[in-house]
């Protein structure tokens, strides 16, 4: 038993556009997804994730490549014949069969015993809390109801991986933070490994053990979620996952795990993380987040400290975002409201010279590809 | 509420309409009971029960009462015989052509193949040339077909291939099938792929997934078509006319034969019987489609 639930070597993926052209929508991806781990393929439409989630679970044939699940290559495998069970962005439960119906269909198609199948359908509304509602037609039954059936429809086979194809999608803000959390609480309890297609970062960052993020077919990055956001490996990932302020400019010189770059843009050098183990006149982007930079009215620092004018100002409850205009280029900072005041100047105000710090251990300097 | 549904306009319409719909079937439900065997005006109801009196062209005594033409009707063996010829026709026309229909249906929706645009188009073409053009196509067709055949096997008596039910069942087929596959279409329309990789992902295989799943769920369509198909071929005359032989006679052929005789209420009891055959049909047929809007 290999420890890998499912693996993707060098697949890819190729359509013919409308237009008669050929578009790879997964580019030479490898990825590996461990036993047991909740795996999220995070990026926007288009980027590949939801294709290949569909070659996992068998609705599409790699074009190269090959999908390996539990250790085993799957070639032309057809879906029937997987160990995986997909929770559906449209939920697709069947229409004209009840809750009950749906959830022992998967069952049912494996002839396992009617004593057993009643059983484990009952354990299955248990933990997704429908119990009494398993004689309802779909169409009775709310969005996140809906939701909970399809889940339950899909982990009844006990599947070695469930996919889950956007699942969150259709519901409102408040039911889908709630679906998370027990999302999350239902895949520790039955220790499946769950692999998630999902374009909305806090959902990702909030669930998964590891996170992939795609871009035109290509995996970006794969990290835990603190990784992701703390040590994004190149500018997409940083500008994709929160926000970030990019300065482009070219290394000066590398000492240990630091560097430290000229940015023509301020006229200056800054110094930063070496997270992209990058060499020295190599152009780089240096990034670092608006929670991260912080203002004072003094320089703090001896470097990487620079003087600017506030140009705007939104207070938005638990942080204010200030603008911060220094020599032409402009800061996003992100600074929290940790004083209760009604004073307008307590949340800068326009005009304002204030000194902006970017601390060498919260910059990072990335590889400028 | 918009205030234009109570517009002088819209009542006189709505009022046009349903009279001219309706008023034609009232009258010819109610001619059915007409005590009058010439049938030109209606002269009362058969009142008294009794053995059969005549008064002039006039019934006055009947041992059915009102119903006098029905009973006629049942004891004429010409009308049951053609009662039968229409319905094994129309029963066995609209199984195969649902059939048809459907899979035709199902395989331009999913399906790439090179003549499918033809295909498409040429499910309009028998709805849209005029019936008698179809009609007099199919009888050349049949005619040079089996006078080929007859020859080439030398084929003798009653051996001989001859118009008759069998012609009649094909040239329904081919006129009902392209009116079931748009029927069906249309359905198909809002029917999602993911339903059946939904089932195939649980573990059905594709002959499983179309009859636990596609089947159910597009059944309401299918209905419609074969309902449409079974009231197509009920009603069918043109075509029917063209391609019926001896012993194959079907309502809308016998009532015409009627008709050129004498028009005897018995016509107007045998169309009272149909009208109810049919509505009960319809309602029947629409009970899943009720549940499906719901």
């Amino acid at each position: 038993m290999t420890e890998f639930a499912v693996e993707l070597r060098d697949v890819v993926k190729t359509f013919r556009t409308p237009e008669g052209t050929l578009l790879n929508a997964v580019d030479h991806v490898t990825l590996q997804i461990r036993n047991g781990e909740f795996f999220s393929m995070l990026g926007s439409s288009g980027c590949g994730k939801t294709t290949s989630l569909r070659m996992i679970a068998g609705f599409e044939w790699p074009t190269q490549g090959e999908v390996f699940i539990a250790g085993k290559a799957m070639g032309h495998t057809p879906p029937f014949q997987r160990p995986v069970n997909t929770v559906f962005q449209n939920y697709a439960l069947f229409q004209h069969m009840t809750v009950y119906q749906n959830i022992a269909f998967g069952l049912e198609m494996d002839r396992v015993p009617p004593a057993e199948i009643k059983r484990r359908v009952g354990e299955m509304l248990e933990l997704v809390q429908l119990v009494g509602l398993e004689r309802r037609y779909p169409r009775q039954l709310s969005g996140g109801q809906q939701q909970r059936v399809a889940l339950a429809r899909a982990l009844v086979k006990m599947p070695k991986v469930l996919l889950l194809d956007e699942p969150l999608g259709a519901l409102d803000l408040k039911l889908r933070k709630e679906m998370q959390l027990e999302l999350k609480a239902i895949q520790q309890k039955v220790g499946i490994t769950f692999v998630y297609v999902t374009h909305d970062q806090e959902e990702a960052l909030t669930m998964s053990d590891r996170i992939a993020v795609m871009s035109k077919g290509k995996v970006m990055q794969i990290g835990a979620p603190v990784e992701i956001y703390e040590r994004p490996s190149n500018r997409f990932v940083a500008d994709f996952i929160g926000e970030s302020n990019f300065l482009d400019g070219t290394v000066r010189e590398v000492e240990g795990d630091y560097a430290t770059v000229y940015v023509p843009a301020l006229n200056a050098e800054i110094r930063g993380l070496n997270t992209g183990q990058v060499r020295r006149s190599e152009s780089v982007v240096v990034s670092i987040r608006p929670e991260k930079v912080r203002l004072s009215s003094q320089t703090a620092l001896q470097n990487n400290s620079f003087v600017g004018r506030v140009t705007k100002s939104t207070y938005i409850g638990a942080d204010t975002h200030v603008y911060v205009d220094v020599r032409g280029y402009l800061f996003k900072v992100w600074e929290q409201n940790k004083i209760s005041s009604l004073d307008p100047k307590a949340y800068y105000t326009i005009g304002q010279e204030v000194v902006v710090n970017l601390f060498p251990e919260n910059t990072l300097i990335l590889s400028g590809m | 509420m918009n205030p234009y549904h109570r517009h002088v306009f819209v009542r006189v319409a709505t009022i046009l309409v349903y009279f001219f719909l309706y008023a034609p079937i009232v009258l010819l439900v109610l001619y059915s009971f007409n005590a009058s065997r010439t049938n030109i005006l209606f002269e009362g109801f058969i009142t008294s029960f009794g053995p059969l009196k005549m008064q002039g062209s006039l019934v006055v005594q009947s041992p059915c009462g009102p119903f006098h033409w029905f009973c006629e009707l049942a004891q004429n063996r010409e009308v049951r015989l053609a009662a039968r010829n229409t319905l094994t026709i129309a029963v066995i026309s609209t199984l195969v052509s649902t059939i048809i229909g459907t899979m035709a249906a199902l395989a331009l929706q999913r399906y790439q193949f090179s003549i499918k645009n033809f295909a498409q188009a040429s499910l309009y073409i028998p709805i849209i040339i005029p019936e008698i053009v179809m009609g007099i196509g199919i009888l050349i067709l049949f005619s040079q077909l089996f006078e080929l055949l007859n020859n080439a096997f030398q084929l003798q008596g009653d051996a001989r291939l001859s118009l008759g039910l069998g012609t009649v069942i094909v040239s329904h087929i081919a006129f009902s099938v392209p009116f079931v596959t748009l029927v069906v279409q249309a359905r198909l329309q809002g029917f999602d792929k993911s339903y059946e990789e939904a089932a195939m992902d649980l573990g059905a295989n594709e002959f499983v997934t179309f009859w636990r799943v596609t089947l159910p769920m597009i059944l309401p369509g299918v209905l419609s078509g074969a309902l449409l198909a079974f009231t197509l071929s009920l009603d069918d005359f043109v075509i029917t006319f063209f391609t019926t032989g001896p012993g194959a006679t079907t309502l809308p052929i016998y009532v015409y034969g009627l008709l050129r005789r004498i028009i005897t209420p018995q016509v107007n009891a045998l169309s009272t019987i149909w009208i109810l055959v049919v509505i009960v049909a319809v309602l029947l047929l629409q009970q899943p489609q009720r549940r499906e809007t719901r």
